[in-house]
């Protein structure tokens, strides 16, 4: 008994050093890349949260793969936002109602199977209905016979299978009907939500997630979740921009500041994303291998306008005054080391000038001025209670620092330190349930990404009255008319100049005051050349060369 | 023995019934609604957080949802995912083998390392080999693990490029040595201690004079004897660390980029997925009453006169 005791004791042992053993020596050498392999380029990625469907898809980094598998209609230029001809050979109206979609013929999906007008009208009947759960089904509302299949009232069943407002009429050719007037429709279509699908994805559901199936210039070679995907280039693609590297290989990243020390470290070529605590010294690490540029997003403040105190004359005074306290210029170069930028209206620089995007529309409201602000808050009787708070949650990004930095301006500017409070709640969900919930009595964040980068998406979801993302509670006759007034437009330029004008409403009213436009970071390594952002600040793979 | 072992076997059940309630119990207490959550800024329509909800048994009464969890548990179901709809088990059984082998690495090293170090620390009680020991462990104890792992992340990795400072591929033991050595840190300071205070006093024992009486050479008095009876309290102290080292990767499993357990729980915490939270952390639990049980029966090993019946 004793003595087989022991010899498991000393074969335990032995076992147990012979692993210590193997793993030393497996610890020596593979200091260099590997894995890449040809001209592939290694970025980061972050583990997408929906199922990769095109209509499911509502954040960037699903919709980083979206945008190298498909192609839809339209194509923004990576560098002007302009909506482009992609797979669209022309989409005609006549009352910007009806459209006449004709898409260009050769394209393929990467299975072999020929792109469709059949396959754009599935894949968005698909997309719309309630029983798929699309997490981007609104995209399709303008659609006639959106509320059919999607019926938005609580314990509402759908009553119809496809959109009544979707035709097709030949192979190549379908007609869309939109419930109202809206000239700019056309412009949408290159947002991923609108991207054809094949017979594949509806005959074997969960193969095709497996493994999606597309028509743009990659496709998956192979994809293990919450791992990596390998992406190859699509030799069959019919558009323009085909890709100038073999492919991608995308590799999840649960922080990204270890994928900057991979990047450092030479294992990884590209990250899109570079995390904060990194950018005083990206200039020592990466010199001119750093972007930093403007992206579709705007950060806001929001007023409850539903509550009392915060309705009204004084109000709207109390808005301008907290607004005219904030030191944006400051807290953007020592926060956020100049990756954010001041911002002057309700958009973003992206859309440029063209697409309506204007500086200082905001006007004197959006300039610090705390000699102002204490005059207008004291003119309109001082804030509600003596003091205000600044609630967001604080689980991602920087929130915390520019909250306490917002407050802190606040206070400076109101000789006041309990004037402004921040409130931090923990997680996004509750932040969330808390926001639309109307449970809000100070400022809350509230921050934009565009869909697509159109002044409409800026304007439109935010602030027409009950409108999806309406925060604030805000409504306006004036800005509701104009709005109208600029979707029925026919001309671009003159929607433009009227949602310009509502946007004055805005500046006005202040529902929510505009604090910095948010920039896109990429990093790359010294293999990679034509790095660039779209205006969605997602890298350009196609046009990625590697040495 | 064997009706010890069905017994403690027996006790698991409602160890285990209770912990997922309680835990079930606390994911719903939870502010904010993950459905809700989903659409970001933009909150999806009522019909459709409904049709959700209805779809993953969300709209049912909290008593009854941990009912259909528990007898969906038993049939192996570990339920749904909210946001990417997958089942927890996919996800579990992806981050399973990582974390699995992280661990098992990491206990390895602590074991191995710890038991030697503490070995000779006690054998040299006061000497400066010991105290040597004592002042490395010590500095193991009071540094965190994150700087630890950014320490060596920095320069094994990026500065003196021994080793890949992530790890890509997680069966690649070499890639792990490095995470698993950070991981281990502590606890293996902590086994050193352990380990040297049992053999100082055991050193003195009774029986140890006697085995050096009878002519055993030193060697064999201390690798046989010593050594043996010395291990209980630590090998308790192990038992109980594979647990931690298991749940507690979250930081190590984040700096060097593994996919493992850890990491799965944080996102699905910080994303309110109430079932993955549940099925992972009721995994960990098993983990804990199974290990605590062959602690037990180790016991027996080490110490002839313990005797279950």
């Amino acid at each position: 008994m004793r003595g087989s005791t022991r010899n498991r004791l000393t074969g335990a042992v032995a076992g147990v050093m012979a692993v210590a053993l193997a793993v030393t020596a497996c610890g020596g050498g593979d200091g260099s890349g590997g894995g890449g392999g040809g001209s592939f380029v290694r970025a980061s990625w972050g583990d997408p949260q929906h199922p990769l469907e095109p209509a499911n898809t509502n954040e960037v980094q699903g919709g980083k793969v979206l945008d190298m598998i498909f192609r839809g209609l339209k194509r923004y230029n990576p560098e002007t936002g302009e909506a482009e001809d992609a797979m669209a050979e022309s989409i005609e109206t006549d009352d910007q109602r009806t459209f006449t979609v004709t898409i260009e013929d050769g394209w393929t999906f990467s299975d072999g199977t020929p792109v469709t007008a059949k396959s754009y009208v599935d894949a968005w009947n698909y997309g719309a209905h309630i029983d798929n759960a699309q997490i981007a089904s609104y995209f399709f509302q303008f659609i006639e016979g959106y509320d059919e299949v999607h019926p938005v009232d609580e314990g509402a069943e759908a009553t119809a299978d496809t959109l009544s407002g979707l035709e097709v009429v030949d192979d190549h050719t379908f007609t869309v009907r939109l419930t109202e007037p809206f000239s700019l429709w056309p412009e949408t279509l290159g947002y991923a939500a609108y991207a054809p699908l094949p017979q594949a994805f509806f005959d074997d559901h969960d193969a095709w997630l497996d493994k999606p199936i597309g028509n743009g210039p990659y496709k998956i070679d192979s994809y293990s979740r919450s791992q990596s995907m390998r992406l190859v280039r699509n030799d069959a693609y019919a558009g323009d921009d085909k890709a100038k590297n073999d492919g991608v290989e995308l590799r999840v990243y649960t922080d990204n500041n270890t994928a900057y020390t991979d990047l450092q470290a030479g294992n990884l070529d590209l990250i899109d994303d570079v995390p904060a605590s990194q950018l005083a010294n990206i200039g020592n690490d990466l010199g001119d291998r750093y972007i930093n540029q403007p992206a579709g997003i705007i950060q806001t403040v929001s007023f409850p306008l539903y509550d009392k105190d915060w309705k009204g004359e004084d109000g709207a005074k109390l808005r301008r005054g907290l607004s005219m306290a904030i030191d944006r210029e400051e807290i953007t170069s020592q926060i956020f080391h100049d990756t954010r930028t001041p911002a002057g209206d309700f958009t973003s620089p992206v859309l440029g000038e063209a697409g309506g995007y204007k500086e200082g529309l905001c006007g004197d409201a959006c300039d610090y001025d705390p000699e102002g602000a204490r005059e207008l808050i004291e003119e309109a009787g001082g804030l509600p209670g003596g003091k205000v708070t600044l609630t967001s949650n604080v689980d991602t990004g920087s929130h915390r620092q520019w909250m306490d930095a917002v407050c802190n301006s606040i206070n400076n500017a109101l000789n006041d330190t309990g004037a402004c409070t921040v409130n931090p709640v923990p997680t996004f969900a509750d932040f969330r349930n808390r926001v639309t919930g109307h449970e809000m009595t100070g400022m809350f964040r509230t921050g934009w990404q565009m869909d697509y980068p159109l002044i409409q998406n800026f304007l439109q979801p935010l602030y027409y009255t009950d409108a999806s993302s309406n925060d604030s509670g805000y409504s306006s006759e004036e800005f509701d008319r104009l709005i109208d007034e600029a979707n029925a437009a026919s001309e671009e330029d003159e929607a433009i100049e009227k949602f310009q004008q509502a946007e004055e409403v805005l500046a006005e009213d202040l529902p929510a005051i505009p604090l910095w436009y948010q920039n896109g970071t990429a990093g790359y390594s010294e293999r990679l050349d034509g790095v660039k952002l779209n205006p969605f600040s997602v890298p350009v793979f196609t046009d990625i060369t590697v040495d | 023995m064997g009706r010890y072992v069905v017994r403690r076997l027996l006790q698991m059940i409602p160890v285990f019934i209770g912990s997922t309630f309680i835990i079930f119990m606390m994911m719903y207490a939870l502010p904010g609604d993950p459905v809700r959550a989903l659409g970001g800024e933009r909150a999806p329509d009522e019909a459709q957080m409904n049709a959700l909800r209805a779809d993953l048994g969300l709209d049912e009464p909290i008593l009854q949802q941990y009912w259909n969890y528990l007898t969906g548990l038993f049939q192996g179901d570990f339920g749904t995912q909210i946001a990417s709809r997958r089942e927890v088990i996919d996800v579990i059984s992806e981050a399973l083998p990582a974390t699995i082998r992280l661990t098992l690495l990491a206990f390895v090293i602590t074991a191995v390392v710890g038991i030697a170090m503490g070995l000779i620390a006690g054998l040299r009680a006061g000497g400066k080999t010991d105290a040597g020991i004592l002042f490395f462990t010590l500095l193991l104890i009071s540094v965190p693990v994150f700087v630890i792992g950014y320490l060596y992340q920095t320069y094994f990795g990026v500065k003196w490029g021994w080793i890949s400072p992530t790890v890509r591929d997680s069966e690649d033991l070499g890639e792990l040595f490095l995470p698993a050595l950070a991981l281990a840190s502590l606890s293996l300071a902590y086994v050193a201690r352990l380990t040297r205070t049992s053999i100082v006093e055991n050193r003195r024992a009774d029986y140890m004079r006697t085995a050096r009486a009878k002519g055993l050479t030193k060697r064999r008095a201390v690798g046989v004897h010593l050594l043996r009876n010395s291990l209980i309290p630590v090998v308790t102290f192990l038992g109980v660390d594979i647990g931690n080292l298991m749940a507690g990767a979250v930081v190590t499993e984040g700096i060097f980029n593994i996919h493992g357990l850890g990491r799965a729980v944080f996102e699905a915490l910080k994303s309110r997925e109430g079932a993955t939270v549940v099925g992972i952390v009721s995994f960990i639990i098993l983990v804990y009453l199974v290990v605590a049980l062959l602690v037990d029966l180790l016991y027996a090993v080490l110490d002839p006169r313990i005797r279950y019946a």
